[in-house]
């Protein structure tokens, strides 16, 4: 939880990961390639102050994990949000094992998604049968851009992705979080394309879909779909670190996405640990749209309680104590912002 | 450009061209060549990391921002790149370096191989139909600039006014003049008398329709910009040397 000025904040961090990029588990090149991707994104996007060393950078560890979320970073609940990059690394990026004892550790504290990949057919939707109930999932991170074998990626409306999100569907898993990567087949075609999105929000309304990074770098085709689609969300990882390095990059982006989506479909996250909470809520609560930007309305405090967990907490029943829900006060200010807006 | 190529110019130069003369050309050739995703050219991004003459052969090595950009878009500024180094009249060898498909993608070009014959099977047609949706992108954003910045300068204006403007009517500057380019590229009309909020196919669009239009225009051109400083910033996080070769973004609003 988080406090200020009288005002107590729900903080639900939507997209965490436990990885491990040691360059005993990196497989090849791209391994290295990888994490020193991300390396780069948390350097370029950090305040100073809050930069790790590479070392640390690799792998954090459970303990580290729990520190820099609950005890530092007034989170009150996260969700891993696992990517396998199987043919990156020996034991895979995310940490199944190490995370999913974290989350039975923790229970209040951590919710376990995993991941399914329609390329394995008939053996993957087995496994996802049996990782429904050993995990006893609510949700699932997909990775359109893992590579397999010698496919690059994969489309969310292909025939076995629909026999997947069928059996979603039939094992409660209702949230469906979405990573747009770069890399698909086929080339001609833009890889961050998200009309595969579309296509599957319509045909299975009953879903949740959550697009990680709002679309980025395809915000507008994001904003486009999301406001057709009323089951389509917006995740925030990666978009919220620009709040201290381009303020008012991220002023446009939150002011579009209040704009074409509403307040109910948008989720924070840190993307722990390319970035830690404990800056980005601060900051986050502190906001406010510059008012030279006369295109788009306030962000009320209402506003804000449900982007940093009210609307996280509502798709995975977690339960928020009475002093951080809304009261019919703050309703009533977010609807006259809404009409204003 | 770059400092490496003017320091490292001289190694196995021609008699007949001056190596600062052929890197001066070769400048202008790549700044004709640009990021389809963020509508600028490879050289004020940063994009180029040298250029040298090296036993009478024109060396030039690309960079990216990431090892995990895009390759298709990767493809497509290594191969413009090469053709357009190409006018110069000798041979140029283009390298993009530290990409995940490195190897691919160098190999390709060296062999003047094609997307397809680069690719292999991982391409279906060509990149023709990828170019123009960027290209219209590109369009898009521009004339949202152009009119936002109408908008600021007549206050009084309604959004829906934006129907009756046409290109007479903006100012004569730089996001104009950039609209005006953009409208050439794709083949639409340029005249005074032309209305200014079109579509990609040069089609106005209903009065009550204008405050739409700009909207989603809005949310593509905040996108594309955002695109934009992300990459300068990760180029410059990764290649901490390419900070002197980008120029700032033009037209680009106050971010920060």
């Amino acid at each position: 939880m988080y406090t200020k000025d009288g005002e107590k904040y729900f903080i639900l961090d939507a997209h965490v990961a436990l990885w491990d990029a040691r360059p005993e588990n990196q497989r090849n090149i791209h391994g290295k390639q990888f994490i020193d991707c991300f390396y780069d994104y948390h350097r370029n996007l950090s305040p100073e102050s809050e930069v790790w060393p590479y070392e640390e950078y690799l792998y954090q560890g459970g303990e580290r994990l729990m520190r820099d979320l609950f005890t530092d970073g007034y989170v009150d609940h996260a969700i891993f949000q696992p990517a396998l990059l199987s043919a990156f690394y020996n034991n895979g990026f995310g940490q199944t094992e190490e995370a999913f004892a974290l989350a039975q550790r923790y229970p209040d504290k951590l919710t376990y998604n995993h991941c399914w990949d329609p390329r394995f057919e008939q053996a993957g939707l087995d496994q996802l049968r049996r990782d429904a109930e050993r995990f006893g999932l609510k949700g699932v991170k997909l990775y359109t851009a893992e590579w397999q074998g010698d496919s690059r990626g994969y489309k969310l409306d292909a025939p076995w992705s629909y026999r997947y999100l069928e059996a979603c569907q039939e094992l409660g898993i209702r949230n469906i979080h979405i990573h747009k990567g770069p890399t698909i087949r086929p080339l001609d075609r833009d890889a961050f394309d998200v009309a595969d999105i579309d296509k599957v929000a319509t045909d299975f309304t009953d879903l949740n879909f959550v697009v990680e990074h709002c679309g980025l770098p395809r915000l507008e085709d994001f904003c486009w779909i999301a406001t057709q689609e009323p089951n389509v969300h917006a995740g925030l990882a990666v978009a919220m670190p620009f709040i201290h390095s381009r303020p008012r990059y991220f002023a446009q982006i939150i002011g579009e996405l209040l704009y074409w989506l509403d307040e109910d479909r948008i989720q924070f996250s840190s993307d722990y640990a390319i970035w830690t909470p404990k800056w980005l809520v601060e900051k986050f609560v502190d906001f406010r749209i510059p008012e030279d930007m006369t295109e788009y309305g306030p962000l009320t405090t209402a506003q804000k309680k449900k982007i940093l967990g009210l609307n996280a907490a509502a798709m995975y029943d977690i339960d928020v104590p009475a002093e951080c829900r809304l009261s019919a006060d703050d309703s009533a200010r977010t609807s006259e912002a809404v009409a204003v807006a | 450009m770059c400092a490496a190529a003017n320091e490292q110019a001289g190694t196995g130069s021609t008699a007949d061209a001056p190596d600062g003369d052929v890197l001066e050309r070769a400048h202008e050739a790549l700044g004709t060549v640009v990021d389809p995703e963020l509508d600028e050219p490879i050289t004020d991004l940063g994009f180029v990391r040298s250029a040298d003459v090296i036993d009478g052969e024109l060396v030039v090595h690309l960079r990216l921002p990431t090892s995990f950009c895009a390759p298709n878009f990767a493809y497509l500024m290594a191969s413009d790149a090469k053709d357009a180094l190409w006018t110069l009249g000798m041979p140029v060898t283009v390298r993009l370096d530290d990409h995940h498909d490195s190897e691919i993608i160098n190999r390709g070009l060296a062999a003047d191989a094609g997307y397809r014959g680069t690719f292999g099977e991982e391409a279906d047609e060509d990149l023709d139909e990828l170019r123009l949706t960027f290209r219209r992108k590109a369009h898009t954003a521009a004339m949202e600039r152009a009119l936002t910045r109408y908008l600021r300068a007549h206050p009084d204006l309604p959004e829906e006014g934006l129907h009756d403007v046409t290109l007479g009517d903006l100012p004569d500057d730089g996001a104009t003049r950039a609209l005006l380019r953009h409208r050439r590229t794709l083949g639409l009309p340029t005249g005074d008398d032309r209305p200014a909020l079109v579509d990609s196919e040069g089609e106005p669009c209903p009065r009550e329709e204008v405050p739409w239009r700009l909207r989603v225009a809005r949310s593509l051109r905040v996108s594309m910009d955002g695109n934009a400083h992300f990459c300068r910033g990760l180029l410059r996080t990764r290649y901490p040397d390419s900070a002197a070769d980008q120029s700032p973004r033009a037209f680009q609003e106050k971010v920060s």
